[in-house]
Parts: structure tokens; C-alpha cells; sequence
């Protein structure tokens, strides 16, 4: 560990050395690429998710349990796999769930935690980073390897997917934009920065199979309800709710569109 | 008789389940807005009416921005009435400052405050001088543009009112309505303006 984070700071150091200005875009490009592979090394992400797993085995809550025994659909107690095939319809809630919101479920019902406070601080900062964080990088990492698969073998699941779909090409906002506007079209950037097409499968899959990810540019660690905030943010949109149904529908058409993916996160990101 | 008879049944349970889809498409359809209303929240500046759609958006997201040409004809005209010319007939202002508008992507959004200066964002979508190298390419690059179009008065004019309302050229462009959505002034919209038509611009140099 030591050692990879040694050669992180190595990794920035000559990152930061070959940003100045001056360059081609390409070249630039080329910079940010092998930044990305330097910190393949020893990629921070794993810090969030040795910590989530000390948060994930520790007794708290007025019920003072662990959240060991939480189902994330695949039995009480299972982690492997199970991110992969989120969101998914779960009986005993009646609801589409991602990752974030059936944690909440079992902080909820395990540890007796007020829903209010187990969804308080949803988004971290680099200085504190939030739990919940912490607990999606440790769940997630029992997914490395594992395909994508969202079955839309439930009416729910179906309209989760529809509804989503829908929002995806949604134009409002004084800008006119919907997610479309920038992740619909090959090779189009923002700056320096690639847009994948998100409403296909090659570029869903590159999206959902490297998120949550590791952002070099927060310097934390980000989850998917983090990145489709922050992308309302930049649509000029009011805010999205944490774990509402509206960004469970949107993860959930993109995860289903990227089917197939091997998941390889926590990832790494710019 | 028999298979007749089958095959029409299986015809109209397909029929059946065609409308049904159909249905269902129109009830997910109408559904979107109200799902967005109940789990959004206004933040800052970002408040609950930006989820409703004028007519552009409604028609753009109904067409999948690929509206029939009549229609297309229609909002373009529609939009081009809306543009507020400036009141002193002068289209052109600062490049210098229309440099740092055309950088400046901040603005509209829940972080940003009220009465702050906002930025046009172009660079964000275009390439404009070729000595910025971190620009996006969602439109079109717009380096050496008044060199190549004309320094003209029209030429001017048709920059003002493309900033001013992008849908009143193109009805389903990707490009904000700067003008129009009150992102820009009249005096950044002549500097921008400036900015692609000025001479001396780096843009056209
Ligand atoms: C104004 C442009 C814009 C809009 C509109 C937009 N995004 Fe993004 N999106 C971005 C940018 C910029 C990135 C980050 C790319 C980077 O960091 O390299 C991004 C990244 C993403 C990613 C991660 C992709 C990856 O491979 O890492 C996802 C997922 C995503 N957006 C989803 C959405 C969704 C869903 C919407 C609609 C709610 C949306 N975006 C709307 C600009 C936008
Ligand atoms: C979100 C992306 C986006 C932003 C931001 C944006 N544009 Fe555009 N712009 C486009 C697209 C896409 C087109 C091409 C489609 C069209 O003509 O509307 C375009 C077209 C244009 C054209 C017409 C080009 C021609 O050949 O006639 C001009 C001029 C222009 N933009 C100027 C600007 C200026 C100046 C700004 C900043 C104030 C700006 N744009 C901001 C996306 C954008």
C-alpha cells in the first residue's frame, strides 16, 4: 500500500510537469492517459473500500447489528455479484433499488438508523468523506469480473427502465439540454473531456463498468447517484433527490443498455 | 374454418397487444414530468419550473430533435420573433471581453448566485482561436469565422441572433439560447459577437 502510494505522488508530480500550456490537445490527452495507468498502480479507490468494509462489520444503529446480514438481492449476507445486477426489483420494499438506496434500506432495518440520518450526507468532500461512500467502494469491489445484468423481468423493472430511457432524452432547463446533449453523438467532447455515448452499449458498457470511480479531480472517491447529480448540475436543472426513483429509472436504463459488461470497478477517473 | 378462426384470434390478440404497448408507451410518456417533480427539489437559482418544456423542447424531445420540416419551419419563424435586437443598432462590441465570455462556462446553475456574471460557454462546445487547445466539439469549430464568412453587417447580425436564440436557425440545436433564456446581456452577446467578427480577433487571425 505504501508503496503505491508513493508511486501516486510520483504519478502526480510529473502529471502536474507535463500539464502546462503549450501543448496539442493530443498531446494533453496523452498526458491525462498515462496518469490514468500510473494510478492503476495503486488506485486510491481501495482505500474507500477497505475502510467500508471496517463501517460494513461494525455493530451500530440503535440496534447495535452489523450490516452483514443485508440482501442486496441475492440472499442475506451475499456480496459477490450483487453489484452487477443492480438496480434490481426487490419484493420486500416493493421498489427498484440501487446500491445506495438499499443500503439505506438495511441501515434502516438491521441497524435502526432514521432514514433521515442514514441518507444525511449522501456526497462527501475531499477533506470527509461521506460513509456511504466508503461502504459502495467495499460492496462494488465483490463485483470485479462479473457481467452486467439487469433483467427487465418485472413490470416495475420495465418501468424503471422506460421511464428512464425517457428522462435520458428529457429537454428542459434554460439551456434546452437533456442528457442526450452530450453523450448521444460519436466523438464529441466538453474541453478536454471524451463524452461517451451513453445510449449505446459500447459506451454504456465503458461508463457502467468502471463506476463508482476514483475522481483524480475531486481526489475521492464518486458514486453513480454522484455523477447523474452532478450531470442535472451541469443540464441547469434543479436537483435531483438522493436514491429517488427518478435516478434509480435513469442508472437503471443505462445499466441495462451496457448488459454484458464485465464489471471492473471502483475505477478510476480524470 | 378452424385455423381461420385461429389465426384471427392470434391476429387480434397481436392487434391487442400492440395497442397496449402503444398505451403503455403514451402513459410512460406523460408519466416523465411527473416523476421529475416529485423527486427533484428546487437549489439556488435552479428552481421547479425549469422541468416544464415550451414548445421547442416538447417538440424536439417528441421528434427525437428530428421534427417534420413544416414543423421545423414553424418554430424556427416562431423563434426568431422572440430575438430583442440591440436598441442602438450595433451588433459589434469588445473582442477582448467577448474572449473571456466565450471562455467562461460558469452560470445558471444551482451553485451559481444570483446577479453573478455569467459566461457563454463556447468554448465549451466549439473551437474558436486556434491558440486555446482545450476546446469541445459538440458544435462545429468556428475558428477564422468572419474571415471566411465576410466581415459584413449581415454577417454581424446573424452572429448577434444565433447567440441571441440558436432555434431560430436550427430547431432542434444543441446550442443554448443565450439571448433568450437571459444567460447573456445585450452588451456580452455584441462582445461575443465581436469576438467571431472582429478583424483583429484571434479568432480570425
Ligand atoms: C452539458 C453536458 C452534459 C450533460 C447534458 C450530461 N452530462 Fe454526463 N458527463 C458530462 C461530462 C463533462 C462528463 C465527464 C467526462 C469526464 O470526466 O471525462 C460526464 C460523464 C458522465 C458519466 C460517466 C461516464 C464515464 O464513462 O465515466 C455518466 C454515467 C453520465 N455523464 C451520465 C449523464 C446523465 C444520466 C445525464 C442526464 C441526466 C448526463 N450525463 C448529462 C457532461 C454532461
Ligand atoms: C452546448 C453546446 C454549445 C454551446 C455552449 C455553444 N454552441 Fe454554438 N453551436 C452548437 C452546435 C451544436 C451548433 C451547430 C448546430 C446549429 O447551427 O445550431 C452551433 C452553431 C453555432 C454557430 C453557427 C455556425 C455556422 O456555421 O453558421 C455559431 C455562430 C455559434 N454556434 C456560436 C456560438 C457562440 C458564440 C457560443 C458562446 C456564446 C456558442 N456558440 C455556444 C453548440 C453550442
Amino acid at each position: 500500500m505504501r508503496k503505491s502510494l508513493t508511486t501516486l505522488a510520483v504519478a502526480c508530480a510529473a502529471f502536474l510537469a507535463t500539464s502546462a500550456f503549450g501543448q496539442t490537445p493530443e498531446e494533453v490527452k496523452k498526458g491525462v492517459e498515462q496518469y490514468r495507468e500510473m494510478l492503476e498502480l495503486g488506485n486510491p479507490a481501495e482505500l474507500y473500500a477497505l475502510k467500508g468494509e471496517a463501517l460494513f462489520k461494525k455493530k451500530r444503529g440503535p440496534k447495535n447489528a452489523s450490516l452483514e446480514q443485508c440482501d442486496f438481492g441475492k440472499g442475506p449476507g451475499v456480496l459477490k455479484g450483487v453489484y452487477a445486477e443492480m438496480p434490481r426489483y426487490f419484493a420486500d420494499t416493493g421498489k427498484v433499488q440501487d446500491l445506495e438506496s438499499r443500503l439505506v434500506t438495511c441501515m434502516v432495518q438491521l441497524q435502526g438508523i432514521s432514514e433521515k440520518d442514514a441518507t444525511k450526507r449522501p456526497f462527501g468532500n475531499a477533506d470527509k468523506p461521506s460513509e456511504n461512500e466508503q461502504l459502495v467502494a467495499y460492496i462494488v469491489s465483490q463485483s470485479y469480473g462479473d457481467p452486467i445484468n439487469i433483467k427487465l423481468d418485472n413490470p416495475k423493472m420495465k418501468e424503471a427502465y422506460e421511464i428512464g430511457k425517457r428522462l435520458f432524452f428529457y429537454r428542459a432547463g434554460p439551456w434546452d439540454f437533456s442528457c442526450a446533449t452530450c453523450h448521444a453523438e460519436e466523438n464529441t467532447r466538453i474541453r478536454l473531456q471524451d463524452l461517451p455515448v451513453l445510449s449505446s452499449p459500447a459506451g454504456a458498457k465503458a461508463a457502467m463498468t468502471t463506476w463508482p470511480a476514483y475522481r483524480v479531480s475531486n481526489s475521492q472517491l464518486k458514486t453513480m447517484e454522484w455523477r447523474i447529480n452532478d450531470c442535472y448540475r451541469q443540464m441547469r436543472f434543479p436537483e435531483p433527490n438522493f436514491i429517488s426513483d427518478s435516478v434509480i429509472a435513469l442508472t437503471t436504463y443505462l445499466a441495462y443498455t451496457a448488459n454484458g459488461g464485465v464489471y471492473k470497478g471502483p475505477g478510476i477517473k480524470r | 374454418m378452424k385455423k381461420a378462426l385461429i389465426a384471427a384470434a392470434a391476429g387480434a390478440l397481436v392487434v391487442a397487444g400492440c395497442a397496449s404497448m402503444k398505451e403503455m408507451d403514451a402513459k410512460y410518456d406523460a408519466e416523465v414530468v411527473q416523476w421529475m417533480k416529485r423527486d427533484f427539489h428546487a437549489r439556488g437559482i435552479a428552481t421547479m419550473d425549469r422541468l416544464d418544456q415550451d414548445e421547442v423542447q416538447r417538440v424536439c424531445t417528441q421528434y427525437d430533435n428530428k421534427p417534420p420540416e413544416a414543423m421545423a419551419k414553424q418554430i424556427e419563424a416562431g423563434e426568431m420573433k422572440k430575438i430583442k435586437l440591440p436598441s442602438d443598432g450595433k451588433y459589434m462590441g469588445d473582442w477582448k471581453a467577448g474572449q473571456k465570455i466565450a471562455q467562461r462556462g460558469r452560470g445558471m446553475t444551482w451553485r451559481d448566485k444570483p446577479g453573478s456574471t455569467n459566461g457563454g460557454s463556447c468554448y465549451n462546445c466549439h473551437q474558436l482561436s486556434t491558440a486555446e487547445l482545450s476546446f469541445g466539439t459538440i458544435g462545429p469549430s468556428l475558428n477564422q469565422f468572419g474571415k471566411k464568412r465576410g466581415y459584413t453587417v449581415a454577417n454581424q447580425k446573424y452572429v448577434y441572433e444565433k447567440i441571441y436564440d440558436s432555434k431560430a436557425f436550427t430547431a432542434c440545436s444543441n446550442m443554448p439560447r443565450l439571448g433568450l433564456s437571459g444567460t447573456l446581456t445585450e452588451q456580452q452577446i455584441k462582445d461575443v459577437t465581436a469576438y467571431l467578427m472582429d478583424p483583429n480577433s484571434p479568432v480570425n487571425k
